[in-house]
């Protein structure tokens, strides 16, 4: 095997491409990411870039050097378009095709658009997932202004506590009648919904935005489903995310929200997905899941590393998946599967004091654990009582031999 | 092998002690990383390595010598 291509020059595309090379693969690696820019860090973008504590350039995931000791064929600005599993080749928007002898596939995923009234070419429209969406919100973002927020999830409720802190004018608006609720439960939602409320930001539960208004192509506001009207300057839609995986049609590759690849990360012999595009089946919860975090993303890419150099001992890959959140001076971490959970009880700490963990059952399983305000060693600790798969009933046994 | 850590990039999240627990911990008030010794010995190589690699952050940088 000479030639590797990994499509999507991100955290988790680079982190194959580096893994590859620390594992003693010296082919030919090509990375093809559809942005201009080196691989950078998206994380950041939402609290660090956002709010003017970095430069732009701060987000780069590695220096110049780093990458170029990588010897990587680099093709950026470029996007895939088509892959041809038959004659091992990628084909990409400038028409030309890329060879492969094992593919990774990192395209990530994009903000899912509404199909909004005035939502697509008004000015002070925005999404947030690309450097340029963040440099182009973070332009307009000053005291007094005004931003409606769509969409209460992590992106949405980091951007509103940025811009609340900015002197920004905030308003979030979530169907749900409690933010975050189907992520992290009810309590914890309520508890993440409170820090917003009590810093002044107007939260609309339960309602939906029906419509963007515009003046002469800008954004003048957004009319809510009771037809109320909420004044804005810009308008942030925040509502999820689609998997990148429309260039992969009739490749045969299995495509259900996100590329399906097994337990091995695998999607078809010598193809593999990484990061926020993969949907593959971790053994360690027995399910299928496609996860958006970005310590996954190198995570899996590092994997994969190792099961495409090693195709006939492959890995399962079974991680315990971890993701933090900032909200205001709050860092709220997980680790665990907290999608489908039946029961959350808080198990240290108080909710109350905002000094916390709560714990997630499904079946009779401790699959989450979610730490606001702890010692680092106590979230820690938590990752491996969440890793051995912890009958439920013992997690309060846990807890008192603390 | 040399390492540096940047604490401003630091994002708390404790992956790099998971990953190499001899070389770095975190500060009990604010989770960042604690840098326990800049030149480890050959044997934690591989470990400091997966600890840069998955950093989150990209807050750990390695020098090879």
């Amino acid at each position: 095997m000479n030639r590797v291509v990994v499509v999507g020059a991100s955290a988790g595309g680079l982190a194959a491409a580096e893994a590859l090379r620390r594992q003693g693969f010296d082919g030919e690696i090509t990375l093809i990411g559809d942005e201009r820019l080196a691989p950078y860090d998206r994380p950041p973008l939402s609290k660090q870039i956002l709010d003017h504590r970095w430069q732009a350039d701060q987000v780069a995931l590695r220096s110049q050097a780093d990458l170029d000791a990588l010897k990587l064929d680099l093709r950026l600005g470029v996007a895939a378009v088509g892959l041809d599993q038959g004659r091992r080749s990628v084909e990409l928007a400038d028409g030309t095709g890329v060879p492969y002898d094992a593919l990774v596939i990192a395209t990530g995923v994009r903000p899912r658009r509404t199909s909004l009234a005035g939502a697509d070419d008004a000015a002070g429209v925005h999404v947030l997932r690309t450097l340029d969406d963040a440099l182009g919100l973070r332009a307009r973002l000053r005291p007094g202004r005004r931003l409606v927020v769509v969409g209460a999830g992590f992106v949405g409720t980091e951007v509103a506590a940025v811009a609340h802190t900015m002197g920004v004018d905030v308003t979030v608006v979530e169907p749900v009648p409690v933010p975050l609720a189907h992520a992290v439960g009810r309590k914890v939602g309520l508890f993440l919904t409170q820090l917003h409320a009590d810093r002044g930001v107007d939260l609309r539960t339960g309602t939906t935005v029906e419509e963007i208004l515009t003046d002469a192509g800008e954004v003048t506001g957004v009319k809510l489903a009771d037809a109320t009207i909420v004044p804005a300057d810009d308008v942030l839609l925040a509502v999820g995310s689609v998997p990148n995986t429309e260039w992969l049609a009739g490749s045969g590759l299995t495509i259900d929200d996100g590329l399906v690849c097994d337990e091995f990360s695998a999607a078809a012999p010598r193809v593999y997905g990484v990061g926020d595009v993969a949907r593959w089946h971790n053994p360690l919860f027995g399910t299928a899941m496609r996860i958006e975090h970005r310590t996954n993303a190198a995570e899996q890419g590092m994997a994969v590393a190792y099961n495409l150099l090693h195709p006939d001992s492959p890995r399962p890959f079974a991680p315990v998946p971890y993701f933090w959140t900032d909200q205001y001076e709050l860092k709220i971490q997980c680790y665990g599967y907290l999608r489908g959970h039946e029961e959350c009880a808080v198990v240290e700490g108080d909710l109350d004091e905002g000094r916390f963990v709560a714990a997630y059952r499904t079946g009779d399983r401790l699959t989450a654990a979610l730490a606001v305000g702890m010692p680092p060693k106590t979230v820690r600790s938590w990752r491996s009582v969440v890793a051995a798969r912890t009958e439920w009933s013992a997690v309060t046994g846990v807890h008192a031999a603390r | 092998m040399k390492i540096t850590v940047d604490e401003p990039k630091c994002v708390s999240g404790g992956q790099c002690v998971l990953a190499a627990p001899e070389v770095f911990d975190q500060r009990d008030e604010d989770g960042v990383v604690i840098l326990l010794n800049d030149a480890p010995e050959a044997s934690l190589h591989e470990q400091v390595r997966e600890a840069a690699a998955i950093c989150p952050a990209a807050a750990i940088t390695l020098q090879e010598s």
